[in-house]
């Protein structure tokens, strides 16, 4: 029958949305109609009860007594829930803990804890009335800061050190040596969509979550522990998210598990969207850090030996802190061999909201403190900071066996090492050279404002670093008419990982994007799935979901060479159609005969990546499939009678390998730039002396406005491919191009400096507010004056 | 006296749309719209009016603009006989996207997509303005910047936006047309705001009176009532501390409230008169005072918010207060017992206290204006982010120099005290003196007798007076040198320098 159905005028030779294609978002149409729909937006099923949490006002204290007589009164009320309602576990760690209780019994340890929650009629019935209850407390010393847990040895373990040489015997013998103490902030995700979660109980005493999660399996396993139920009783959904950066992966659990437990008691939908404010202070943020270092360097810069000391806050419980740690000492490196070095790290325990992941996972901390290192060589020496991170960049890719200089601090060895060439493409591209000397002239000539410049590179370890999370799922169906129906673990926060995914499975098939339809992630559909996150989403999903693709296509073409009297290898997808020796097939052709054939038309697929492994006993390893890699120049200006300051002109020149869809990937990029320019400009976190978050809305935490975009901005895409065997060798995204944006600080560092007449490190620490430039001009301009 | 209607009535993406009685008149109208309706484009990102999210767009009879606002810290009363757009009402008849919306899709504007409905009403509303009142000229990156500060963005970097921004002039302007549809509307219902409005039901009151006299006498009876400008300092009061407001009173419609001259030697801006409103004027007389508006709030709290509400609410860090004392404001008070007259600065007594009588509510403010692009006054706004911030230190100069000598000095801050203030000290260091930098630094002690500022989540109390004294270092620099001084704003030429 194939043979005489109608054959379409002309065919196709290139399909739609196919693996490198720029084509928009899968959602754009459904963003800008204001059609895509968020948690919030599913119809609520009538009778849905409304959650608010009942928060902490001490960062230490004993909860004496919990009197919520006014709550009950309150109108809209229907019921409070303590830890004495919950059936199974009161904790929702991600890693077991124990230590993240969904409401806190005899101790609170930190402001904006959950102590009980207010189940009412409304959202705003509910928030009214949890602000009633009655605490009493007994506050207990506390300890809010990273100087003041470091002092106190306040920890969550001991600290952990690796590295790899002699540091103390090369420092010693080093010509020039320096030591110095970098600051950073946190930082807040501000996702656009704040956490939420609606619960609906089912029979049997099942519940069906949908979460606004990066991690839907974790979800699951929180409600199911909280609740006493197998996992199998508990289904999550997440369609998209508005935003995650890190923030979703594990700060979803609380609100999920409230809500199902509210569910589950009351037999009633439950809904817990936190209002902003909570969302401040409940969840946590990106860690602060400090890091001293001690460095020995040659004359020509070359760093001989090293010792970094770094302390991060890491709130009151583990969370994920202990691999973001990790990852900020896998990164003090960044694109720097180290021949002798030892990187300590600091898990500091404190009374404040317990940190956690955020895009680039310590990663950025670990980088912008060895960039400052570099900046403080540069003026020690008097030289420009670019020539001095070009003297101590790893031996490039080709170059690196024998070169004594491609062991990372890890003990794992560096291969593909594209730095140095991108670094030389962007330094030609951007102009670096001519205006930093351009800029140097003009400084003497402004008296107020100054100029600044600055080139950092970026070298971003892909993989988990625990080995055990780079697996990932997917499920495929193939229907009788030939449209295709795509599951698989990921989760789409906007990144774009479904469109990305959605395109490998076109190109597999050769058809049109438009005909594979994209489904949201459900445990049911896809179980014991890894987080999206640390980039790693289009890298697993889109091998697991070709993995998928290959099965149900090596069925088809088994089938149609039968069908045609051929071999398999003579059937061949090409677009719009499948070659079978003679014969052509369209794809609902060839699906509906397989159905009549008998031939199963639905896959799952699975990946796990290849190569990796680490042994945190030992320090030793290769925690990462392979390395992102980028640069950018950030020219800026600051003010020396205020020190406001701002963005000028931003190159960046950026590694995706091969790039699955440019137009994501670039604005991942420039997504990721901005974000990391704010984190160390404008976006300030500021605690009183109480440990209460003090900047806990937009109104005084101030993310990139679209007038920080600086008026010059060029990107582009490194033309390289990945040299590991990635899905259509691209590589990762998500997190890399946020450390690009640590050249905006530095940039800001340079305009510091020429106060001094470039005589010093303007050490600027990070965000780097008005207050922070003007101080920093301050005392250059005092110690200029000291002599 | 006019007719008073008992009911809030609007158009609501081209229909008209009656509020059910029962509606507490101080539901925002994001928590209408979302909850009651169901209409679940218009997104919530903040509940405060800083992010953008749930812009929604207004306009008005015969009045000619589209403004967009946001729905979070809107009152459905105050949306009596206007007309609504959201972002689920701007489809073209057989679902077309509208211009603003294809372009944004065209040039990859959404990433998670949770920020594009409001940016999609933002750039709704450009499109709108640009085509009805500015024959279709296409905006600079400057102007779509400063349209866009109220929005918030977290995934894109804002770079495929603005190209969306300017990407939507180009694509083929759309046959239906949302807003012309719907004044037409409102002649065909007879929706007039000619009506005062008064709103009474269990769970609260609202009243918009047409008159003055209305005015007095609702505040005679109702002393403790809690007056409306825009609502943009009010609704936080209600989202965020959950404050109940039982007596609303708006001055939207008071005619006289809503009076802006600008005659020989005076101009009168009513108490109820938006920043929107006056923006233009103030900016050609004032350019300084222009370029600080356009970095108050943002396009959506300027087209809400009043000049009036900014002065009543008393804050030591309201922008307008400082600006108009240096130029020698004069507030008018008025209310059951009469109308007064003060200098501005004697209105504000201390932190959270204004000498006003019971009843009593600002009429409007006066400022002496005697020439047009009068650049002796400069205002300097200190945030950490430049726009769409509230001031850790605003500077307001305003020197008369004659012959190298300074004849007189008005110098008012805020940020710097409980209350925005002026600095006497500093001005009779300055008063009498040559226009020098000795005179100047000799000035600049003197700002620690006039300020003792306080330490907060916006700035140190160390930098602000730092700050403080350079503003005065950088008021002399911009008098008498062409050094440049500026990274945004009037003056700015760096932007300038590095796009050449
Ligand atoms: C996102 C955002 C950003 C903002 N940014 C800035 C900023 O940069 N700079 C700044 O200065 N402000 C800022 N504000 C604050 C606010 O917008 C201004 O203060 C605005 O001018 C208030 O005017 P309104 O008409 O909205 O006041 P409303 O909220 O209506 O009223 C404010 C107060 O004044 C009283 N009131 C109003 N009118 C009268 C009257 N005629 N007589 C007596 N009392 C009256 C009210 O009862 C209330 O106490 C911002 C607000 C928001 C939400
Ligand atoms: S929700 Fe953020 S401005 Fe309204
Ligand atoms: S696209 Fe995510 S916040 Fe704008």
């Amino acid at each position: 029958m194939q043979d005489t159905a109608p054959k379409p005028a002309t065919t196709p030779t290139r399909i739609t949305g196919g693996v490198g294609d720029p084509s928009p978002h899968d959602s754009a149409h459904k963003h800008v109609a204001g059609t895509a729909i968020y948690t919030d937006d599913i119809p609520e099923p009538p009778g849905t009860l409304h959650i608010a949490l009942g928060l902490s006002t001490r960062a230490h204290a004993e909860v004496l007594a919990l009197d919520f007589s006014q709550v009950h009164a309150a109108s809209g009320v229907v019921a409070v829930f303590t830890a004495a309602d919950i059936p199974g576990r009161n904790d929702v760690s991600p890693i077991g803990k124990s230590d993240d209780p969904v409401f806190a019994t005899g101790l609170v340890e930190h402001y904006g804890q959950s102590l009980f929650a207010v189940a009412a009629t409304s959202m705003l019935a509910a928030r009214r009335a949890a602000r009633l209850a009655d605490v009493i407390y007994k506050d207990k010393p506390a300890i809010l800061t990273v100087d003041e847990a470091m002092d106190a040895k306040s920890f969550l373990s001991d600290p952990y050190t690796f590295g790899i040489g002699d540091p103390d015997a090369a420092l010693a013998a080093a010509p020039h040596r320096l030591k110095g103490r970098v600051r950073m902030g946190g930082q807040e995700h501000f996702y656009l969509e704040g956490q939420v979660a609606l619960a609906i109980p089912g029979e049997d005493g099942d519940v069906t979550v949908h979460s606004s999660t990066q991690h839907p399996t974790e979800i699951q396993h929180s409600v199911a522990h909280v609740l006493g139920l197998p996992f199998n009783a508990v289904t999550v959904e997440v369609r998209r998210m508005g935003g995650g950066f890190g923030g979703k992966e594990t700060q979803g659990n609380l609100p999920a598990a409230v809500a199902a437990l509210v569910a589950a008691k009351t037999g009633r939908p439950a809904k817990l969207r936190y209002d902003r404010d909570d969302d401040f202070e409940v969840t946590g943020k990106r860690h602060d850090f400090r890091i001293d270092y001690d460095v020995g360097f040659d004359a020509g810069g070359r760093i001989l030996g090293i010792t970094f000391e770094q302390a991060a806050r890491c709130g009151m419980s583990f969370d994920l802190s202990m691999a973001i740690c990790d990852r900020a000492m896998f990164h003090a490196d960044n694109c720097y061999f180290l021949p002798n070095v030892r990187i300590t790290s600091y898990r500091c325990k404190t009374n404040t909201v317990s940190n956690t992941a955020f895009r680039g996972f310590g990663g950025p901390q670990g980088m912008a403190g060895i960039e400052r290192v570099m900046e403080a060589i540069a003026a020690k020496l008097g030289k420009d900071p670019l020539a001095v991170r070009r003297a101590n960049f790893y031996a490039a890719k080709g170059k690196s066996a024998g070169s004594g200089r491609s062991l990372t601090p890890y003990h794992m060895e560096i291969e593909d090492c594209i730095i140095g060439e991108l670094t030389d493409e962007l330094v030609r591209t951007s102009g670096y050279e001519k205006r930093r000397a351009g800029i140097r002239a003009w400084n003497a000539k402004s008296p107020i404002l100054k100029r600044g410049i600055s080139l950092t590179p970026v070298k971003f370890g892909i993989s988990f670093t625990n080995t055990l999370m780079n697996q990932a799922g997917a499920l495929l169906h193939l229907y009788t008419d030939g449209s295709l129906h795509l599951n698989h673990g990921g989760t789409e926060m906007g990144q774009g990982l479904f469109q990305k995914v959605a395109q490998v499975v076109a190109e597999e098939f050769q058809c049109d994007l438009s005909n594979v339809k994209i489904t949201a992630t459900r445990t049911d559909k896809v179980p014991n799935t890894s987080p999206t996150a640390a980039s790693s989403g289009s890298d697993l999903n889109g091998m697991a979901a070709r993995e998928a693709a290959r099965t149900i296509k090596m069925r088809l073409a088994e089938m149609l060479a039968v069908e045609a009297g051929t071999d398999v290898e003579a059937v061949r997808f090409i677009p719009g159609r499948i070659i079978a020796g003679r014969r052509t097939f369209t794809l609902p052709e060839a699906a509906a005969l397989a159905h009549a054939r008998r031939i199963s038309l639905s896959s799952t697929g699975y990946y796990a990546t290849p190569k990796i492994h680490w042994d945190r006993a030992s320090g030793k390893g290769r925690p990462f499939f392979y390395f992102a890699y980028g640069a950018a120049v950030t020219e800026s200006a600051i003010d020396t009678l205020t020190g406001e300051n701002r963005m000028l002109r931003v190159d960046i020149l950026h590694d995706a390998g091969r790039s699955l869809n440019p137009a994501i990937d670039l604005g991942q990029i420039e997504g990721g730039f901005i974000q990391g320019a704010g984190w160390l400009t404008t976006e300030e976190l500021v605690w009183d002396g109480k440990g209460r978050l003090s900047t806990h809305a937009p109104s005084t935490y101030k993310i990139p406005a679209c007038s920080d975009r600086p008026p010059v901005m060029n990107m582009s895409l490194w033309h390289g491919e990945n040299s590991e065997d990635t899905i259509y060798r691209s590589k990762a995204v998500g997190e890399p191009p946020l450390m690009l944006g640590i050249s905006a600080l530095l940039a800001l560092s340079d305009a510091v400096a020429s106060v001094g007449g470039y005589a010093g490190d303007a050490a600027l620490d990070a965000p780097a507010t008005p207050e922070r430039v003007l101080m920093a001009v301050q005392a250059l301009k005092t110690r200029v004056a000291a002599g | 006296m006019a007719a008073t209607r008992d009911y809030v009535v609007f158009l609501l993406n081209g229909e008209r749309h009656e509020v059910p009685r029962s509606v507490p008149p101080t539901r925002t109208l994001l928590e209408y719209l979302r909850e009651d309706l169901g209409l679940k484009g218009t997104k919530e990102g903040c509940n405060e009016g800083d992010c953008g999210a749930c812009t929604v767009v207004v306009m008005e009879p015969e009045q000619r603009s589209t403004l967009a606002v946001n729905a979070c810290i809107l009152l459905v009363p105050m949306l009596d006989g206007k007309s609504v757009t959201t972002v689920d009402g701007l489809f073209g008849p057989s679902g077309e996207l509208h211009p603003c919306q294809q372009a944004m899709l065209e040039c990859h504007g959404s990433q998670c997509g949770f920020c594009t409905p409001g940016f999609v009403m933002s750039l709704f509303a450009m499109y709108q303005d640009v085509m009805e009142y500015h024959d279709g000229k296409p905006p600079t990156k400057k102007w779509i910047n400063t349209v866009l500060a109220g929005n918030l963005c977290r995934c894109t970097g804002y770079g495929s936006i603005v190209a969306a921004a300017e990407r939507m002039f180009a694509l083929p302007r759309p046959e239906w047309d949302v807003s012309r549809q719907a004044v037409n509307e409102f002649r065909a219902i007879g929706l007039r705001s000619k009506a005062s409005l008064a709103v009474k039901n269990a769970n609260g009151q609202f009243y918009a009176p047409l008159a003055l006299v209305e005015l007095i006498e609702l505040r005679r009876i109702q002393p403790d009532s809690i007056i409306l400008g825009g609502a943009t300092d009010v609704c936080l009061w209600a989202n965020k501390q959950l404050r109940p407001l039982p007596i609303l009173i708006s001055t939207a419609r008071v005619g006289e409230l809503q009076q802006f001259s600008h005659g020989v030697g005076r101009m009168r801006i009513g108490a109820a008169v938006t920043y929107e409103a006056a923006w233009s004027t103030l900016e050609m007389v004032w350019p300084n005072l222009g370029e600080l508006i356009r970095r108050l709030g943002s396009e959506q709290v300027r087209n809400s918010g009043t000049i009036g509400g900014n002065i009543a609410n008393g804050s030591p860090i309201g922008d307008m207060p400082p600006a108009l004392m240096a130029l020698g404001s004069t507030l008018v008070l008025n209310g059951p017992e009469g109308q007064r007259r003060m200098p501005l600065e004697e209105f504000f007594l201390a932190y959270g206290k204004q000498d006003r009588k019971p009843g009593e509510f600002v009429e409007a403010v006066e400022v002496p204006s005697h020439e047009t692009g009068d650049r002796r006054l400069r205002c300097y706004k200190i945030s950490k982010r430049f726009d769409q911030d509230i001031s850790a230190v605003l500077g307001c100069f305003y020197l008369h120099i004659d012959n190298g000598v300074v004849t007189s000095a008005r110098i008012a801050f805020g940020g710097m005290a409980g209350i925005p203030n002026r600095a006497k000290a500093v001005e009779a260091a300055l008063e009498g003196k040559p226009w020098t930098m000795a005179t100047v630094e000799a000035a600049l002690p003197k700002f620690e007798e006039d300020f003792q500022p306080l330490s907060d989540a916006r700035a140190s109390k160390e930098y602000r007076m730092l700050t403080a004294k350079n503003l005065l270092v950088r008021y002399f620099h911009e008098m008498t040198s062409d050094v440049q001084t500026r990274l945004v704003g009037d003056g700015e030429r760096i932007i300038a320098e590095v796009m050449a």
